[in-house]
């Protein structure tokens, strides 16, 4: 097969891919509304059941079916970055366009990994809308075709420094979910009871334990991918550090998520504080993912995007 | 009398050890990491000296008044301004403070003995009791032993502890920073830094006279520059025909060490610079230099040779200045090079490729003041047209000439020349080793987890319970294990 037909194929599995998240997207959502049972009116005479109330019972298929398709969607979009691979004859992580469909499989990836020991499933709406709205603006606005490296990339680090810096990304884009759906759960919970289709979300303290976990374990990562941003940036360009603007969120970023973490462990934050620090540390990263690529300046914009 | 003198002093000493214990607590040491965070921003959103001079001199004619104001904040020079400079090396004062104590009394204490068995094992996680078969002890400190415990033993009891890596890890890691901000200021006070345009052809001797630009630590100077020439054989880029975006660069040198030493041929790769001592060379840019010769009237030749020309989009369009300061009148040429000639309505002469397909140059003759002598920094790509009078205007393909009033110009041809960068930071090594070892402290300290078993066989009974100090997970396994162990299953 020719480069231009593997790029196709890239192409066609990273299209098959976003049916089924879109399914999966629909059966989660499916699942997560219908689950809650809503008192019916026999109920009401004899006056009991007047609260609404969580019955997974009716939706456990459907649970399954998006759960199938997210594997499905994993197993294309992996296809379809391996063939973008192959077609460029490079690692495909040469523009925006092939670090977003990347992202989004680390972040798949990272979401079906924990599935096999936590019940995440609840996560699986905001996992799939996810996966659908970078896919989507992937496709759409940062689409370059399949082309060499140029030379600045031509380097072992490419695939060191990027890979940690991808999967750093995809995990603590996770953490922040978990964050924010802690703020939400808890300002909830501080009105009144959950409501029923949020029962079967895990306790607070688990969710406040899972988003410090989550980057307690990856923090190390991105300490790598920066040192080792660091290294090649040595090689390439004579100097390991010159606060080139990606370079400099990246920093911003790691400061504050070692604040975040000195926050938990060494001052003892807890809960909401510690959870909108986490979702500002998330945010720089973000920040540095959109802003700096696509308006900044700087050695880090190659290729258009 | 004494009283009265000693109070203010004992004021002092107190003041100042209060604003030491300050400094080093850790909700500083919070508010000064956020701000560090905080404090690098500014950096990444307005140009900077360091990276980019030109675009905060274009900040300067665009927005006077504001940049004034930043320049006066050190917003032009964030990372070496007094303000991030004070918060940095508060951070590391407040640090330092904080890792000695701890790493001397982690010191003393790795060496130290777990403390006694508590007497009552019940009130601590995973307690267990049964009936003692009597080798409960030896089995117990057999275990301990592989498992790598340290243990206080008594008749009835033993204490194990397993974990101080944890500390260790933490403490290696915030050691290993200021290892890395020591490279950083090593850097600073002896590397060099500069950079040098040099055409195909010509030959690159290190001395400060062929830099373009040179900076210098704090405290060396151009003697430190070590005495080798660089020859520019050849340089050869590869585009995609399609795209026409660089594929590969490759540059062959013949370098010579040292006065006398063996010339030795070269290449140079965007990824793999070259190497003499501890100065490095990078290829960081290319582009064109067309060739010209201008002669006067009377036929004399007032300028001869290749002209650096500054690449202005992919296609290497470029611009550039032709200037003849040694005629009279002094000449100046505005002039634009394309490799690959071609028109477009609204642009003018564009470039559609980066080879030399179908190179042109195209330029306007001006006569009159260059301006050379005010004093006044100028650009070698841009002519101050202020003082002079348009003459001419024309475009030539290689070896075709132009005459004009006051002469000829003929291009003969174009060469292609590279950007070298030389860096020279005998600092960086420390910066190596401090990340590296930063890395491993901090897999120690976050995945390692530091806990305490007992075991107490008294009056025919086996009692074990154990606790965790960081609330790390596993430890009821790990005590499973232990127990099922004891028991022999």
């Amino acid at each position: 097969m020719s480069a231009q037909d593997w790029a196709y194929l890239s192409n066609y599995s990273i299209y098959s891919a976003m049916v089924l998240f879109t399914l999966a997207f629909f059966g989660h959502a499916y699942e997560t509304a219908w689950a809650v049972r809503t008192p019916i009116a026999s109920d009401e005479r004899h006056g009991n059941l007047i609260a609404k109330t969580l019955d997974n019972s009716r939706t456990q298929k459907a649970m399954r079916i998006a759960t199938a398709m997210m594997i499905l969607g994993f197993a294309f979009l992996f296809f379809g970055v391996i063939a973008r691979g192959i077609s460029a004859g490079r690692v495909p992580w040469g523009n925006m366009y092939e670090f977003s469909i990347t992202g989004a499989l680390a972040f798949t990836g990272a979401y079906l990994f924990a599935l096999r020991k936590y019940d995440l499933r609840w996560l699986g709406v905001l996992v799939s809308f996810s996966v659908l709205i970078t896919l989507g603006t992937a496709i759409t606005l940062l689409y370059r075709p399949s082309a060499p490296l140029v030379p600045a990339l031509k380097s072992t680090w490419l695939v060191i420094h990027v890979s940690a810096a991808i999967i750093s990304g995809g995990v603590f884009l996770l953490a922040n979910v978990i964050a924010a759906s802690y703020l939400y759960l808890d300002s909830m919970e501080n009105k009144g009871p959950r409501k029923a289709w949020a029962q079967r979300l895990p306790s607070l303290e688990v969710l406040d334990q899972l988003s410090y976990r989550l980057v307690a374990f990856v923090f190390p990562l991105w300490t790598f991918a920066v040192i080792a941003g660091a290294i090649w940036a040595e090689s390439a360009w004579g100097r390991y550090w010159g606060w080139d603007p990606k370079e400099t969120w990246a920093f911003i970023t790691w400061v504050a998520y070692a604040a975040y973490l000195h926050a938990r462990v060494t001052v003892g934050w807890r809960g909401r504080r510690a959870a909108w620090l986490c979702l500002l540390a998330g945010s720089t990263f973000l920040f540095n993912y959109v802003y700096v690529n696509v308006w900044g300046t700087g050695k880090h914009t190659y290729s258009g995007l | 009398m004494t009283n009265e003198v000693q109070v203010p002093e004992l004021g002092a000493i107190a003041l100042a050890r209060y604003l030491w214990r300050e400094l080093t607590s850790m909700r500083t040491a919070l508010v000064l990491l956020l701000l560090l965070a905080l404090a690098a921003i500014p950096g990444s959103l307005i140009p900077q000296n360091s990276q980019n001079p030109m675009a905060v001199a274009d900040y300067f004619n665009q927005h006077k008044e504001l940049a004034i104001w930043f320049d006066r904040l050190s917003l032009f020079d964030v990372y070496s301004s007094p303000w991030f400079s004070a918060i940095y090396i508060l951070l590391f004062l407040s640090l330092i403070g904080c890792v000695l104590p701890r790493s001397i009394e982690h010191f003393r204490a790795a060496r130290a003995l777990p403390p006694k068995t508590p007497k009552n094992l019940a009130r601590l996680e995973n307690f267990e009791t049964w009936s003692s078969t009597g080798s409960e002890l030896a089995v117990a400190k057999n275990w301990f032993k592989s498992n790598h415990f340290r243990l206080l033993e008594d008749e009835t009891s033993i204490s194990a502890e397993k974990g101080s890596l944890r500390e260790t890890g933490n403490l290696l890691f915030h050691i290993s920073l200021i290892l890395i901000l020591i490279g950083v200021l090593i850097g600073g006070l002896f590397g060099v830094r500069g950079s040098a345009i040099v055409n195909q052809g010509d030959r690159f001797v290190n001395n400060v006279t062929s830099y373009d630009t040179i900076t210098f630590g704090r405290i060396n100077n151009e003697k430190s520059l070590p005495p080798f020439t660089i020859t520019v054989d050849k340089f050869v880029a590869k585009y995609n025909t399609l795209t026409g975006s660089p594929e590969d660069y490759t540059l062959f040198v013949t370098t010579v060490a040292e006065p006398g030493a063996q010339p030795k041929k070269q290449v140079v790769k965007v990824n793999s610079p070259l190497t003499f001592g501890s100065t490095r060379v990078y290829l960081q840019a290319n582009g064109y230099s067309p060739i010209v010769t201008v002669q006067d009237k009377k036929g004399d030749v007032t300028f001869q040779g290749p002209v650096p020309f500054l690449p202005q989009d992919g296609n290497l369009r470029s611009i550039g200045a032709i200037k003849v300061p040694d005629g009279d009148p002094q000449l100046g040429f505005v002039s634009s090079f394309v490799p690959t000639y071609a028109r477009s309505a609204d642009q003018g002469a564009i470039s559609v490729f980066p080879e030399l397909l179908d190179p042109k140059l195209l330029f306007s003759v001006w006569q009159g003041d260059l301006g050379l002598d005010s004093g006044k920094p100028q650009s070698v790509y841009r002519i101050d047209t202020t003082k002079m009078k348009q003459i001419a205007l024309s475009s030539l393909k290689p070896g075709e000439y132009l005459n004009f009033s006051e002469g000829t110009i003929t291009f003969e041809g174009v060469v292609p020349w590279v950007n070298l960068q030389f860096a020279s930071d005998p600092g960086k090594r420390f910066s190596l080793i401090g990340g590296i070892v930063a890395i491993l402290g901090l897999l120690a300290s976050l995945f390692t987890r530091r806990r305490r078993i007992w075991i107490r066989v008294e009056d025919g009974e086996v009692q074990v319970a154990s606790l965790a100090k960081n609330g790390a997970p596993g430890l009821a396994t790990e005590m499973a294990e232990f127990v099922s162990n004891l028991k022999g299953i």
